[in-house]
């Protein structure tokens, strides 16, 4: 496994630069928004990718729940942090791109608001990882990503009822695409993906790494809490004594 | 079922005894969204038909600041001299104490509601063009909907750092449906602009879902510890 995070990480590179080629000189112009439209590139793959993360997050959660493994906390952690900056970026690329071609930075339409909020619960939910100190912060943030799901189809059904503003979803959703346009799209989306992976491997080693230290660091002290004890019961009795 | 009842009914009764004969989280409440409304009525300064289109906002962010002193205070009280200790190692099932609370946040935010709603209707010169009645299915299912997951959230922020700040971080965003919920159906009730019902529907699913989810899971954050 850890030969392949080398090869995976030189893929990764690869890919990403022959998408970036392909995004900006080969996928043909588009007709009436003109340069501006290649941030389309950029800006579905990450949203698929981040929406990717938060469902294995969830799985993860309700994983942890029933099985309280401590590796599907880890992946539940990982995929929480590095979901939230590919949703960020959706967010920033978002109103990048709508500026010039709607006119407006910002819209309260169905999918931007869905995503916000999205991107809020998992804030929220990387926030109480943060500020909860107990043992039980694994199982307290479980719960919070069960909860967080649960909230996001009636946000969606919430805004369903105002007029929708976004583009049609290009897959599946009766817009047409030049299929060079969408070959250059999922090529991205692959490229994105395994950025994602990548970085999450990563994240996922380094939190691996960090709770064996807090155990080795844990256990040690209680060692030496229990050699200590020993000499402490013949040197300070006198101190504790009323006067 | 007859245990969960008498529980739930012994753990509402204390609570409601302790607010009746100390009035700490009520008047604090009906202090602060007086203040709200007092601040708001200054920073707009509206006529009577931009009352209308802003009332509904207004009247539940200031409930939904209130509620927050209510449900931060919950289960506070609970952690002196052990007793939520002493409730995990009873054998008394966790979802009567749940649902105690809840039912005891219900009575106080609701009484709120009905003090501070004629003072909003005074101030703002409110008058429904719409179905009034339909005001008080509202009132009763957006607050149900703050207060079974502001408790639920309360009882998971005990445990962390700053947990006064922790839980409108974590209730917040979770509300967010039920809250614009709340908002348009007061706003259509109050203009008469359309009909409410698709509103107050998914209000009724938000309750719905979240006191089932509540209910499966408090167990598991009771015994987190």
């Amino acid at each position: 496994m850890k030969r392949a995070f080398p090869i995976l990480a030189a893929v990764t590179a690869l890919l990403l630069a022959y998408a970036f080629y392909e995004a900006i000189w080969v996928a043909p112009m588009e007709r009436t928004m003109g340069d501006v439209q290649r941030i389309f590139y950029y800006h579905v793959p990450s949203a698929w990718t981040a929406f990717l993360l938060f469902f294995v997050n969830l799985i993860a959660s309700v994983i942890y729940l029933v099985r309280r493994n401590a590796k599907a906390d880890a992946v539940a952690l990982v995929t929480g942090e590095v979901g939230v900056v590919f949703c960020t970026v959706v967010l920033v690329t978002g109103p990048i791109w709508a500026r010039p071609v709607w006119g407006i930075w910002w819209t309260w339409d169905i999918r931007l608001t869905t995503t916000l909020v999205l991107w809020l619960i998992y804030v929220s939910y990387l926030v109480l990882r943060r500020f909860s100190e107990s043992s039980q912060t694994p199982k307290l943030a479980a719960v919070l990503a069960i909860f967080g799901a649960l909230d996001v189809p009636l946000v969606y059904f919430s805004i369903w009822f105002f007029r929708t503003q976004h583009p049609q979803p290009v897959i599946g959703g009766g817009g047409s695409i030049d299929p060079r346009m969408l070959h250059v799209l999922l090529l991205n989306w692959l490229a994105f993906s395994c950025f994602a992976l990548l970085v999450s491997w990563a994240r996922y080693r380094l939190e691996m790494f960090k709770r064996e230290v807090e155990e080795a660091e844990a256990l040690e002290s209680l060692l030496v809490a229990g050699s200590g004890a020993q000499i402490s019961k013949t040197q300070i009795p006198l101190s504790r004594e009323p006067q | 079922m007859s245990s969960l009842r008498s529980i739930t009914l012994a753990t509402l009764t204390k609570d409601v005894r302790l607010e009746w004969r100390s009035k700490d989280a009520i008047n604090s409440m009906l202090f602060f969204s007086l203040l709200v409304v007092v601040i708001f009525s200054f920073s707009f300064d509206p006529n009577a038909e931009e009352s209308r289109q802003i009332a509904g906002g207004l009247i539940w962010v200031a409930f939904l600041f209130a509620a927050v002193v209510a449900l931060n205070q919950t289960w506070a009280r609970e952690l002196r001299n052990q007793v939520l200790d002493a409730y995990r190692v009873s054998p008394a099932p966790a979802n009567a104490l749940f649902m105690a609370k809840v039912l005891g946040n219900f009575i106080l935010v609701s009484l709120l509601e009905g003090l501070m709603a004629p003072l909003f209707m005074i101030f703002y010169n409110l008058r429904a063009l719409g179905p009034a009645w339909q005001l008080i299915p509202v009132a009763l299912l957006g607050t149900w909907a703050l207060v079974v997951n502001g408790t639920f959230f309360a009882a998971m922020s005990l445990r962390t750092r700053s947990r006064e700040i922790m839980l409108p971080l974590l209730l917040f965003p979770i509300s967010i449906p039920a809250v614009q919920s709340m908002v348009e159906a007061t706003r259509i009730i109050l203009t008469g602009d359309g009909a409410a019902r698709f509103w107050i529907v998914l209000l009724l699913t938000y309750d719905v879902v979240f006191t089932t989810a509540c209910l499966a899971l408090f167990e598991t954050i009771l015994q987190a510890e």
